[in-house]
C-alpha cells in the first residue's frame, strides 16, 4: 500500500476567472445580483449618451458656432477662448510671462514629489521664499523693461493658481505662529491666538471677502488704497491662516511629548527646540494636512467671482453670456470642472499617498 | 508643557540651614527670569495689538466721519423699501431692514435644515455603498465621491442653475405630474390647507411620539429584567403613522389641497419652490455628501475587525451585528466629523448670493447693506450669525466628545 | 512674523501721518487717471475683444484726463460692480467714478462723495418679450421682475408696484448682466432696469428684436460721475470737462475741426472754450489749452453720444432729453467765461 497525496483538484471553474470573479463581486447572491443590474442599468444608460455628446457627436474644429452642427458638445466655443480662460485679459504678447512662472512653479513641484531627488530641502525653500518674488516681478512687471500688467488683467487659470498660491504660502508663517501661540503657556498669547482662530473659522469665506473688498479701505488711513486683488489677497490670507494653523497644531501635537521633555533635558531653550527638534519632525506630518487645505482654498478661490474678480469661473461665466456663443455653458462648466478635477484630484491622490508613507514614523499615538 | 527641572531642583546647599549669611547670589537677569520674561512678551504683545485695534477703529471713525457716513444701528428699524422673492414670514417692501435679516436668516436656516437632510442621507447611503461587497456599486460610489469633491462648489451651483433649471419649459409648457408643475419658475406644488377638525389630527401625533417614547423606555427596562424583546421601533413607527391617519380618516379628510392654477404670467395658489432653491439645495446635498461619505467610511473601518468577528461568533445576524455593533461604535468617530461637515454646509449655503437666493448674505449683507452704505454694522452682524452657530456647534461636539469617551482602563 | 506685521502697521501709521495729498497732484504724479467703470454695459462702458474700453461713461474719463494730463488715452479702467462702487471712490482706489449712477439725495449727502454733473438723463423702464402682448406696466400683475441688486432701479421698482397695488416677485442678482441673462432664458416675465442700459443688455440677447420695453418710465435717473467730497479743485476739473464737451456741441466745435477753429474763428465764445481767452486754465490748475484737448482727442458731447449710443451705434437711442437744450432736450452746460 503506498499512502501517496494526491495533487489538488482545480477549484471548479465557477468560481475563478471572470465568471468567478463576476459571482463574487457581483453576482453574489439575490440581493447583490438585483443591485448589480439596477445600478449598471443606471449607468450605461447616463454614460452611452454623455460619452457620445462629449467625445462622438461634438465638433472640435471652428471659428464660430456655425461649426456646431453634430448636436453633441461644441468644444469650439471653448478652443476660441482658451486663452481667456486661461490667462484672463493679460495682454497676448506677455502671454509667456504667466507660462515661465506656472512652469517654474510646477517643476519645482514636481522636483518636490518625486522621492529620488537630491534637495529637496533647499527647493521647497526657494518655492516659499524666492519664487514668490520672482512671481510676482514676472507678472506684475514695471521691472527689467517688462511693460506693467495691472492687476484688474489678470484673470483665468493664472489668477485661481495666484491666489491658491499666494493664500497657502503667505498663511504658512502666520499659521505657524498661531498654532505656536495656541500652544503656549502664556494665558494671553494663548487667548488671542484662540479667539483669532476661531473667528475665521466660524465665518463663511465669502463675508470675509465682502469685508476685504467694502471694510478694508475703512480701516486704513485715506489715501492708502490697495487694489482689489491684493485686498482679497489680505482677506483670503488671514482667513487660511486659521485654518493652517490647526493643521499645524496637529502636527505639532502628533510629536509625541518625550521629544519635547528630551529637548528640554538637553537645555535646549523654547526656540531652539522648536527649530532643531520639533518643526522638522512635525512638518513631515503636517505634509498631507497642508495639501488638503490647499484643495479647499483652491477649491474655493472660485468665489472671487462673487467680488469681482475675474477668476476661471468668472471667465466661463462671462464667456457663457457671449450672444455668439449663447447655449453652451454646459460646456464651459465641464471644462472648468475638469481644470479643477485634474488638478484637487492629483494632488489628493498624493496627500493620501504620502499618508500612508508616513505612517510608519510616530504612528502609534492612542 | 515645559516641566522646568532646573527650577524645582533641590537647594544649592542641601538644605542644611546656613550660620552664616550666604553671600547673595547672583539674581539672573530679568529678561534670563523664564516668568518674568513671558509677563514682558505679553505686556507688549497686549500693547501691539491695543495698538493696531486703536489705529483701525481711528481711522474708520476719521473716514467715517470725513465721508459723512452715518454709523450705528438705527438703519435696522427704517423702512427697506425693496422685495424679497422669498420670505417664511410675512414681508412686504414696508418692512424694516430689522426685517431683512429675520427673513435672509431665516431662509438661510431652511437651505441648511435641508441641505443637512438630504446631504446625510445621500452621505450615508454612499459611505456604506462604498464598502459594498459588491464590485460596481463600490466602484460606483468611489466615483461619485472622486467627483464631486473635488469640483468646486460654486461651480456645482452654476451648472445646476443655469445648464440645467434654466432649460426647463416656461410656465405655458411646464411639465405636470401627481398636481404638480415644473418649470423655469420653480416647483409648483398644491399647497395642503388644514380645515376644522385638522388640530385633532395634529395632537393624535404628538401623543403618539410621547407614546412611543414611554414604550421605549419600558421595553428597554422589561429587557434588562426578563431579557425579553419587543419590537420597539416597528411598534413606533406604526403608533406615529397609524393614530395620526385613523384620526384623519375618521374625522372626515379635515384637509384641502390649494391646487395651482396658471392664470396670466405664473401660477397662483399652491407652494413655489424657487428654482434658486432648488439649485443651492441639490449642489449643496450632493457636494457635501461626498464627504459625508467618507466620513462615514472611515467611520466604519474605524471599527476594529474584531467586534464583527466577535458578533460573528456569537451567532448574530449580518442586520443585527450592523444595528447594535458596527453602527453605534463608528458613531463615535463620526459625529465629530460630521458635525464639522454641517457647519461648513450651513457656511457653504452663503454661496447663495451668486445666484440670488436670498439668503443672509445675499438679502442683508448684499441689498440691505447697499442700500444702507452701512458695511461695518451689517457685516458685523452677517459674521456674528455664523460666527454663533460655529461656536453652538463646537461646544455640542465637545459635549458629546465628553459623553461619548470611551471609558478605559 | 508678528513683530514684523507690528513694525508695518507701525510704519503705515507713520507714513500717513502727512495729510492726503490732492487728487490732481495725485493723478499727474501717477501720470494716469483711474476711472471707475462697471464690468461692461455696451454703450456705456465696455471693454473690446482688445481690451479697449469704450462707452459714453468711458468719454467723460477720457475728457478728464485730456484736460488734466494732455492725453486721452492716459486712464486705467477699473470695472467695479455696484456694491462696492462708492467704496472704491471714497477710498481712493479710483479718482473718478463714472459708471451710470444715479445723482440722489441720499448718495450725495450720506456717502462722502459729490456729483459732477449728469451726463445722460435716463428713467426706469421695463423690458417684456413681445409675444406675452402686453401694453402696460399695469399688466404685469403677478409678475417675476429681474433686477440688479444694489441700485436705484430695485427701489423704485417697489415703490411703483407698491402705489399701484401690483402684486410682484423679484430676483433679484448682483449685475446686470445676470439680470438680463436670467430674464432672456425665461426665469423671468419682465426685466427691470435704466432704459439706457436696457438697450445696450437688449444687444446681447438671444433675439433683441422679440424684446421690447412697456410704454411707462418710472422714475427719473439722472446718471453722471462721481467725485470724492472734500476737493474742489478736483470736483471742478471733473464738472467742467464735461461742461466743456457740452459747450463744445453748442458751438459747433468737433474734434475734427477744433484746429480750424482754433486758428480761424473769432467768435469769442469758441476762443474762450480754447483758452485763447478769458478764464484758460486759471483756477483749475489745468493748462490754458486744457478744454482743446478735449474737444481735439475726445469730441464734443454730442459725438460722444452718437458714437457710443445714438443712431448708428448698436443701441441706436435718440438724443431724447439729452439733446442741447436749445434743442429740446435738456443737456444745459454754464457759461464758460
Amino acid at each position: 500500500m503506498k499512502y501517496e497525496i494526491q495533487p489538488t483538484l482545480p477549484p471548479p471553474s465557477s468560481m475563478i476567472g471572470v465568471v468567478g470573479w463576476l459571482r463574487k463581486n457581483l453576482f453574489d447572491g439575490p440581493y447583490n445580483s438585483v443591485a448589480t443590474i439596477v445600478v449598471g442599468y443606471f449607468l450605461i444608460s447616463f454614460l452611452v449618451p454623455t460619452i457620445q455628446w462629449i467625445f462622438i457627436d461634438s465638433d472640435w474644429i471652428g471659428t464660430s458656432r456655425d461649426a456646431c452642427t453634430s448636436g453633441g458638445a461644441c468644444w469650439v466655443f471653448i478652443a476660441n477662448r482658451l486663452d481667456q480662460f486661461l490667462y484672463g485679459f493679460y495682454p497676448e504678447a506677455e502671454h509667456w510671462r504667466p507660462q515661465l512662472a506656472f512652469i517654474i512653479l510646477i517643476g519645482s513641484i514636481i522636483w518636490l514629489v518625486l522621492p529620488q531627488t537630491p534637495k529637496k530641502g533647499l527647493v521647497a525653500t526657494l518655492l516659499l521664499v524666492v519664487y514668490p518674488v520672482i512671481a510676482y516681478f514676472l507678472l506684475y512687471g514695471d521691472l527689467f523693461g517688462l511693460p506693467q500688467v495691472e492687476t484688474h488683467l489678470w484673470g483665468g487659470l493664472t489668477l485661481t493658481l495666484v491666489l491658491a498660491v499666494v493664500g497657502i504660502v503667505a498663511s504658512l508663517p502666520l499659521g505657524i505662529v498661531l498654532a505656536l501661540g495656541r500652544q503656549s503657556d502664556m494665558p494671553i498669547v494663548k487667548s488671542v491666538c484662540v479667539t483669532f482662530i476661531e473667528i475665521w473659522r466660524g465665518v463663511p469665506l465669502i463675508t470675509v471677502l465682502f469685508m476685504a473688498s467694502v471694510m478694508l479701505p475703512l480701516f486704513f488711513p485715506e489715501g492708502m488704497s490697495f487694489d482689489k486683488l491684493l485686498r482679497a489677497l489680505i482677506g483670503i490670507t488671514l482667513f487660511q491662516s486659521a485654518y493652517m494653523a490647526e493643521v499645524i497644531r496637529g502636527g505639532l501635537q502628533a510629536i509625541p511629548k518625550g521629544q519635547y521633555e528630551a529637548a528640554d533635558a538637553l537645555g535646549l531653550g523654547y526656540w531652539q527646540k522648536m527649530i532643531l527638534i520639533i518643526m522638522p519632525q512635525a512638518l513631515k506630518l503636517m505634509i498631507p494636512g497642508i495639501v488638503n487645505t490647499f484643495i479647499a482654498l483652491f477649491k474655493d478661490t472660485s468665489l472671487v467671482l462673487i467680488i469681482g474678480l475675474f477668476d476661471v469661473l468668472a471667465i466661463g461665466q462671462a464667456a457663457n453670456q457671449d450672444p455668439d456663443w449663447i447655449g453652451y455653458s454646459t460646456e464651459s462648466y465641464l471644462f472648468i470642472a475638469l481644470l479643477f478635477w485634474v488638478f484637487c484630484f492629483s494632488m489628493s491622490r498624493y496627500s493620501q499617498h504620502l499618508e500612508k508613507k508616513l505612517h510608519t514614523g510616530h504612528g502609534n499615538r492612542a | 508643557m515645559s516641566s522646568d527641572i532646573l527650577q524645582s531642583g533641590v537647594k544649592p546647599d542641601g538644605g542644611s540651614t546656613p550660620q552664616s549669611k550666604a553671600p547673595p547670589v547672583n539674581k539672573p537677569k530679568f529678561w534670563n527670569d523664564p516668568k518674568k520674561r513671558s509677563l514682558l512678551f505679553q505686556v507688549l504683545l497686549l500693547a501691539a495689538l491695543g495698538f493696531v485695534f486703536y489705529t483701525i477703529i481711528q481711522n474708520t471713525l476719521t473716514n467715517l466721519e470725513q465721508r459723512g457716513m452715518t454709523t450705528g444701528f438705527d438703519f435696522l428699524s427704517r423702512e427697506a423699501g425693496f422685495g424679497i422673492a422669498m420670505s417664511l414670514i410675512d414681508y412686504t417692501e414696508a418692512s424694516s431692514y430689522g426685517m431683512t435679516f429675520i427673513v435672509g436668516l431665516l431662509n438661510t436656516i431652511l437651505i441648511a435644515v435641508m441641505g443637512i437632510f438630504a446631504a446625510t442621507i445621500l452621505g450615508f447611503i454612499l459611505g456604506v455603498a462604498r464598502l459594498s461587497d459588491n464590485w460596481l456599486i463600490a466602484k460606483f460610489s468611489a466615483l461619485y465621491i472622486e467627483i464631486f469633491r473635488n469640483i468646486p462648489l460654486l461651480l456645482q451651483i452654476f451648472f445646476w442653475y443655469y445648464a440645467v433649471l434654466r432649460t426647463l419649459p416656461t410656465p405655458r409648457q411646464s411639465l405636470e405630474f401627481f398636481g404638480s408643475f415644473i418649470n423655469n419658475r420653480g416647483l409648483i406644488m398644491p399647497a395642503p390647507v388644514p380645515e376644522d377638525g385638522f388640530g385633532l389630527v395634529t395632537i393624535g401625533f404628538f401623543a403618539a411620539i410621547v407614546a412611543s417614547w414611554f414604550i421605549a423606555r419600558w421595553s428597554r427596562k422589561r429587557q434588562e429584567l426578563t431579557g425579553q424583546q419587543f419590537p420597539v421601533f416597528l411598534t413606533s413607527i406604526g403608533l406615529i403613522v397609524g393614530v395620526p391617519l385613523l384620526l384623519f380618516l375618521f374625522s372626515g379628510l379635515p384637509l384641502g389641497l390649494d391646487h395651482p392654477e396658471l392664470k396670466g404670467f405664473n401660477f397662483k395658489g399652491g407652494i413655489t419652490v424657487i428654482p434658486e432653491l432648488i439649485a443651492l439645495w441639490l449642489a449643496l446635498s450632493i457636494y457635501t455628501a461626498s464627504f459625508i461619505a467618507e466620513t462615514v467610511r472611515a467611520g466604519i473601518l474605524a471599527v476594529s475587525h474584531g467586534q464583527t468577528e466577535a458578533a460573528t461568533a456569537l451567532g448574530m445576524s449580518k442586520a443585527k451585528t450592523l444595528r447594535l455593533i458596527v453602527v453605534p461604535q463608528a458613531m463615535r468617530v463620526v459625529i465629530p466629523p460630521l458635525t464639522s461637515q454641517y457647519l461648513n454646509l450651513t457656511k457653504n449655503s452663503s454661496l447663495a448670493t451668486a445666484i440670488g437666493y436670498p439668503d443672509l448674505v445675499n438679502v442683508f449683507a448684499g441689498t440691505t447693506l447697499n442700500q444702507t452704505g452701512q458695511a461695518i454694522e451689517v457685516i458685523a452682524m452677517t459674521m456674528a450669525v455664523y460666527l454663533t452657530l460655529s461656536l453652538l456647534t463646537s461646544f455640542f461636539m465637545n459635549w458629546y466628545n465628553a459623553r461619548i469617551q470611551l471609558t478605559e482602563r | 512674523m508678528k513683530k514684523t506685521l507690528i513694525s508695518a502697521a507701525v510704519l503705515m501709521v507713520a507714513m500717513t501721518g502727512t495729510a492726503m495729498a490732492g487728487t490732481l497732484e495725485t493723478v499727474k504724479e501717477r501720470d494716469a487717471l483711474q476711472c471707475g467703470v462697471t464690468s461692461g454695459v455696451p454703450g456705456f462702458s465696455v471693454p473690446d475683444d482688445k481690451g479697449n474700453w469704450k462707452g459714453l461713461d468711458v468719454d467723460v474719463c477720457r475728457s478728464v484726463a485730456a484736460a488734466v494730463l494732455g492725453d486721452a488715452t492716459k486712464v486705467k479702467f477699473i470695472p467695479l460692480n455696484a456694491k462696492e462702487r462708492f467704496t472704491a471712490l471714497v477710498s481712493g482706489e479710483v479718482d473718478v467714478l463714472s459708471r451710470v449712477t444715479t445723482w440722489t439725495q441720499t448718495r450725495d449727502t450720506q456717502l462722502g462723495i459729490n456729483f459732477a454733473g449728469v451726463n445722460y438723463y435716463d428713467g426706469q423702464g421695463f423690458l417684456v418679450k413681445k409675444e406675452l402682448g402686453l401694453t402696460s406696466v399695469k399688466d404685469l400683475d403677478g409678475a417675476t421682475v429681474c433686477v440688479q441688486s444694489g441700485t436705484t432701479t430695485e427701489l423704485n421698482m417697489a415703490d411703483y408696484f407698491r402705489t399701484h397695488g401690483i402684486s410682484y416677485t423679484p430676483v433679484v442678482f448682483d449685475t446686470n448682466d445676470q439680470a438680463a441673462q436670467a430674464f432672456d432664458s425665461g426665469r423671468c416675465d419682465s426685466f427691470t432696469t435704466d432704459l439706457s442700459q436696457a438697450a445696450g443688455l437688449r444687444t446681447r440677447m438671444q433675439d433683441p428684436s422679440a424684446v421690447g420695453a412697456l410704454p411707462e418710465v418710472i422714475s427719473k435717473e439722472p446718471l453722471g460721475p462721481v467725485v470724492r467730497q472734500g476737493d474742489d479743485t478736483w470736483f471742478n476739473i471733473v464738472k467742467w470737462s464735461f461742461n466743456a464737451m457740452l459747450n463744445a456741441e453748442e458751438l459747433g466745435l468737433t474734434s475734427a475741426n477744433v484746429d480750424k477753429m482754433k486758428a480761424e474763428s473769432s467768435d469769442p465764445n469758441v476762443k474762450r472754450l480754447l483758452g485763447l481767452d478769458g478764464p484758460k486754465g486759471k483756477g483749475l490748475d489745468l493748462a490754458d489749452d486744457w478744454a482743446y484737448q478735449i474737444v481735439k482727442q475726445v469730441g464734443n458731447y454730442g459725438e460722444a453720444y452718437e458714437r457710443n449710443v445714438g443712431k448708428d451705434s448698436p443701441l441706436g437711442l435718440d438724443r431724447g432729453l439729452n439733446a442741447l437744450w436749445n434743442q429740446g432736450g435738456l443737456q444745459y452746460a454754464p457759461p464758460m467765461r
